[in-house]
């Protein structure tokens, strides 16, 4: 099997323009292949550059600007380039976690595409040691009245749900918006987070020559082909015609590969584990084999297969699901294949490695790849694209901003919106409560899982405000990580670090290129500020159609440590006669709020900004009181401001308030539905109320005297009454009535 | 007590009982295998929650055939208490310890979420830390809830008071309403004759613990030790 003597099965002719095209391949990119190797590249090797070169794989576009990202912190275990980033949350353990799109797919085929979306991202986590303990998601659909709409809302939701249910891990938080940009581009983010002891972490990278390679899990179909080639594409009239590169989930056989992979992994066995997920067999070779410093040969003859005839090509691209690779260590073979065959998995040995850096694929005794593995993986393309800064908008004075007739019929109107309405029709339809360890369920600011067996906590959530960071990608960036933060605080965890979820255009477009390029300069800000680095994360470009963009989306999953479990805190209003406050400042920010968009029904003004300073001050002073037991409830003033906020803490409780518009000389409106960052509403006792004002002032923190609680009706300054029976029905009526309505 | 739980492929709340029994009972139940030919000796075997087998063909029908379900069976046909927790109770009613069937719910929809229910008895091995007629509160979480059989054997469960739990409200009244799944009489759980076996959608171990929000599941596992020790 000496590369040098049997290269003749490799030689072919030059390949067509429209093949290198179908391949996703540009001219150049194609020249630089051909010089590279000194000669033309087989079928085979073509499509494994199609797949390694592709968007998706190589970060091309991206990764310039990635490197802006800050990573690293005394938590930080491992950082972005393995399966998933890593932080450490003491005693030993470890949380371990990702998100990943899964827009392209989910389009196309929604049940299918989310549920292998979400199968993806848990295999992301469990490859790296870990059990998966909690899931989350970020969605985003077209608008409501758009004739797919509904269709993608129902098959999407079933598809998280059939996967994470029967896998049996709980989706315990996430995100669902609509706007008609994402009409024919949804966005299915996946987030798992999965927990590990410190010493018991897995890495991809193979090492030493001549150690086993092993496939495991199921067998490989036709089914995915070319999966990460279509994510790296537009959108055109054809798209349907790509149903069959979607891949088909099988929870069931990914559970069973967990629990082998998990009972393999308590042996001495493992050297490197790669799970096979976009790009199937071939990335997770050239990735295992890269980050090793070692080559690789396979025998395709020996690959599992559930359909006869397919060829090297299909193989080496195939995206079927529920699959791994890994290198064991030698004469540990039996043991393994014990295991495996005991959850009735698959396991066979495919091949060896080497010390060729090479990547070697024989197939029926001919020899059907021969490339050099560097050039793969990072010697791919690094495209330093154009982009331009985007504009700035002008300020937008709350003056001007018309008032409504009514401020309590506003609010009603603003709890039933599409954006603004309860997302319980969608969370209860996930298992959230599985392993027997969520602490808060979903509908709060995060949610709480305990770690199994002990009296910690993680907290999780994913968030950004697409219209924001359109409106100014920057600051946009900026509010999208703050805001992660905040919601961890506002449970009482320590934020610790993020994932990322970096939805756009196409990088090709100057503009789109701005916005990504402001985004991640804006979030690696806060994230610098905050100490909440980036650990693990993925890039979407592309989700455009007929040159339709989406709104820039780069979605955020935070998660953070609770210490001690029993000092939590939530949004409901418990205690009647509690004192509120606000923490924070005020300065009526419409621009680009809720209100504006959904009720004056204009799309203008600059996001609200974010003072990193400040955000930090008073997130620490909100972390402290939880920590003291001092406040009741907490919950962050988000998307409507205000007054929406005062209206979730009252509906989660099922208790009134009462609240103050206090000595601003703003308008009504913009103190109410203004979306000014880095505020906090807290309930606490009348006592702990004067000591906590009483320190806000010695720590130089915004805060006021906003309300009391007491009754069933919430009002303003005792007028504008809204009973909480009408408040919950016009929040909990719209999406199960709209998702009703054929 | 000595329990034990057995664990299918996709089983996925296996350790969640376990949990609660190791706190009603001080000591770890015991873990079998599907594939093992028979139980150790014990007082109560449970079939907990979970996707066995992915539940392709049915729920519950290829577990009901796993290798350990004959001993199953035979113990409980022996008299030694079966507790089977959702996919537990789909897997009870296929190898024919109860009667009737678990059909997809009236919504077509997964739904988990905490439901009221009505203790129908208390003087069963599973309800005797309850009062009569307790209305507790418990989630359920499947896509197949909807309890049906035909109707002389639901009169005949009736009559023979071998309805376990039904669907109610907070209240205690059993209305339509308070109904999750579509499931004939707001039924969520059975006896079989001799009320040694018991089958159950809603979850007891899911809140049988104050950090989870609430404690109602776990007089399930003290009325357990309680009749079995």
């Amino acid at each position: 099997m000496n590369p040098q003597t049997s290269m003749s099965p490799l030689e072919t002719n030059n390949h067509s323009a429209e093949v290198i095209k179908a391949h996703g391949l540009s001219q150049e990119e194609y020249d630089w292949i051909l010089q590279e190797l000194g000669r033309v590249p087989s079928l085979t090797e073509l499509g494994i550059f199609s797949v390694m070169w592709s968007e998706h794989c190589s970060y091309k576009s991206s990764r310039v600007h990635l490197k802006k990202f800050p990573t690293e912190g005394p938590q930080v275990i491992c950082g972005p380039g393995e399966n998933a980033g890593i932080v450490d949350i003491g005693d030993g353990q470890a949380a371990i976690f990702k998100m990943e799109s899964h827009n392209h797919p989910s389009y196309i085929e929604p049940y299918q595409g989310a549920a292998t979306g979400v199968g993806g991202i848990m295999r992301d986590v469990f490859t790296m040691g870990a059990r998966p303990v909690a899931n989350l998601n970020a969605l985003r659909f077209g608008a409501p009245d758009h004739e797919k709409t509904r269709h993608l809302v129902s098959g999407v939701i079933e598809g998280i749900g059939g996967y994470g249910n029967c896998f049996g891990v709980p989706t315990v938080g996430g995100e669902v918006n609509f706007d008609k940009s994402y009409n024919g581009n949804i966005l299915v983010n996946a987030m798992c987070v999965g927990l590990a002891n410190t010493d018991k972490i897995f890495y991809a990278a193979a090492t030493g020559v001549g150690n086993p390679v092993v496939y495991v899990g199921a067998k490989t179909g036709r089914d995915g082909i070319h999966g990460a080639t279509m994510a790296s594409a537009e959108f055109d009239q054809d798209t349907e015609e790509k149903r069959p590169t979607v891949q088909v989930g099988d929870p069931f056989t990914e559970k069973l590969l967990l629990e082998a992979c998990l009972e393999l992994m308590a042996q001495d066995a493992i050297i490197g584990i790669q799970d096979m997920g976009a790009a199937g067999l071939t990335s997770s070779s050239v990735e295992m084999a890269d980050k090793g410093g070692v080559g690789i040969e396979l025998d395709l003859d020996q690959v599992p297969q559930r359909e006869t005839n397919m060829t090297a090509y299909e193989m080496m691209l195939s995206e079927s699901q529920e699959r791994m690779l890994m290198v064991i260590k030698p004469g540990r073979e039996d043991l393994a294949r014990a295991i495996f065959e005991k959850w009735q998995l698959d396991f066979a040995v495919i091949g060896h490695t080497t010390d060729t850096g090479r990547l070697v694929v024989h197939h029926q005794g001919d020899m059907k790849t021969d490339l050099p593995l560097k050039t793969l993986g990072d010697g791919a393309p690094i495209y330093e694209r154009e982009w331009v800064e985007t504009p700035k908008q002008d300020p937008l004075d709350p003056q001007d901003v018309p008032a409504p007739n009514s401020l309590s019929d506003t609010l009603l109107k603003m709890m039933a919106l599409p954006d603004m309405c309860s997302r319980r029709w969608v969370w209860e339809q996930y298992d959230h409560m599985v392993m027997g360890d969520t602490i808060q369920r979903p509908g709060a600011d995060a949610g709480v899982v305990r770690v199994h067996g002990t009296n910690k906590g993680l907290a999780v959530t994913t968030d950004v405000t697409p219209r924001y960071v359109k409106s100014d990608p920057y600051e946009g960036g900026k509010q999208a990580v703050a805001e992660a933060w905040r919601n961890l605080t506002a449970v009482g965890a320590d934020p610790l670090a993020i994932t990322d979820c970096l939805n756009f255009g196409s990088p090709e477009n100057p503009e789109i290129m701005g916005q990504f390029v402001g985004a991640v300069e804006g979030m690696s800000k806060a994230c610098a500020e905050l100490s909440f680095p980036v650990v693990s994360g993925n890039v979407s470009f592309y989700n455009e159609t007929q040159s339709q963009a989406i709104l820039p989306t780069p979605a955020v999953g935070g998660v953070g440590l609770l210490p001690d479990l029993d000092k939590r805190m939530n949004p409901a209003l418990k205690q009647e006669g509690d004192v509120l406050i606000l923490l924070g400042e005020e300065h009526g920010a419409l621009g680009q709020s809720i209100y504006l968009r959904d009720i004056v029904g204009q799309n203008k003004g600059p996001p609200p900004p974010v003072d990193l300073a400040k955000e930090k001050a008073t997130g620490d002073f909100i972390r402290t009181l939880i920590r003291n037991a001092q406040v009741n409830a907490v919950h962050d003033c988000s998307d409507g401001g205000l007054y929406v906020a005062i209206a979730e803490m009252a509906m989660a409780g099922n208790l009134g308030a009462d609240i103050t518009l206090g000595k601003s000389p703003l308008p009504a409106h913009a103190i109410l539905f203004g979306e000014d960052q880095g505020r906090y509403i807290i309930a606490a006792s009348a006592t702990d109320a004067d000591d906590i004002l009483e320190q806000a002032q010695t720590d130089n923190i915004t805060a006021r005297r906003l309300g009391s609680i007491s009754g069933l009706t919430l009002t303003i300054e005792g007028k504008n009454p809204i009973s909480l029976k009408d408040l919950a029905q016009a929040h909990e009526d719209w999406l199960p009535n709209y998702m009703n309505t054929r | 007590m000595k329990a034990c739980v057995v664990v299918f492929p996709a089983s996925n709340c296996d350790r969640d009982v376990a949990v609660s029994l190791e706190h009603a009972t001080g000591i770890a139940p015991e873990m079998v295998w599907h594939g093992d030919g028979s139980l150790p000796d014990c007082d109560l075997i449970v079939l907990p929650g979970g996707f066995s087998y992915g539940d392709y063909l049915r729920c519950g029908a290829m577990a009901a055939h796993s290798p350990i379900m004959r001993d199953v069976v035979a113990r409980a046909k022996r008299g030694t208490a079966v507790l089977g927790i959702c996919n537990g109770f789909q897997i009870l009613t296929e190898t024919g310890l109860l009667p009737g069937v678990l059909m997809r719910n009236a919504s077509l929809k997964f739904i988990c979420k905490d439901v009221h229910l009505r203790v129908e008895r208390n003087d069963t091995p599973f309800t005797n830390a309850y009062d009569k007629n307790a209305v507790i509160r418990i989630p359920v979480a499947h896509h197949d809830g909807n309890y049906y059989t035909d109707e002389g054997t639901l009169n005949r469960l009736e009559g023979e008071n071998l309805v376990a739990m039904r669907y109610c409200g907070q209240d205690g009244y059993v209305t339509n309403d308070n109904n999750p799944n579509g499931a004939a009489r707001n039924i969520a759980g059975i006896y079989n004759e001799q009320r040694t076996v018991l089958g159950l959608m809603p979850h007891p171990e899911r809140l049988a613990e104050e950090a989870l929000g609430g404690t109602d599941g776990a007089p399930m596992f003290a009325s357990l030790v309680e009749a079995l020790s």
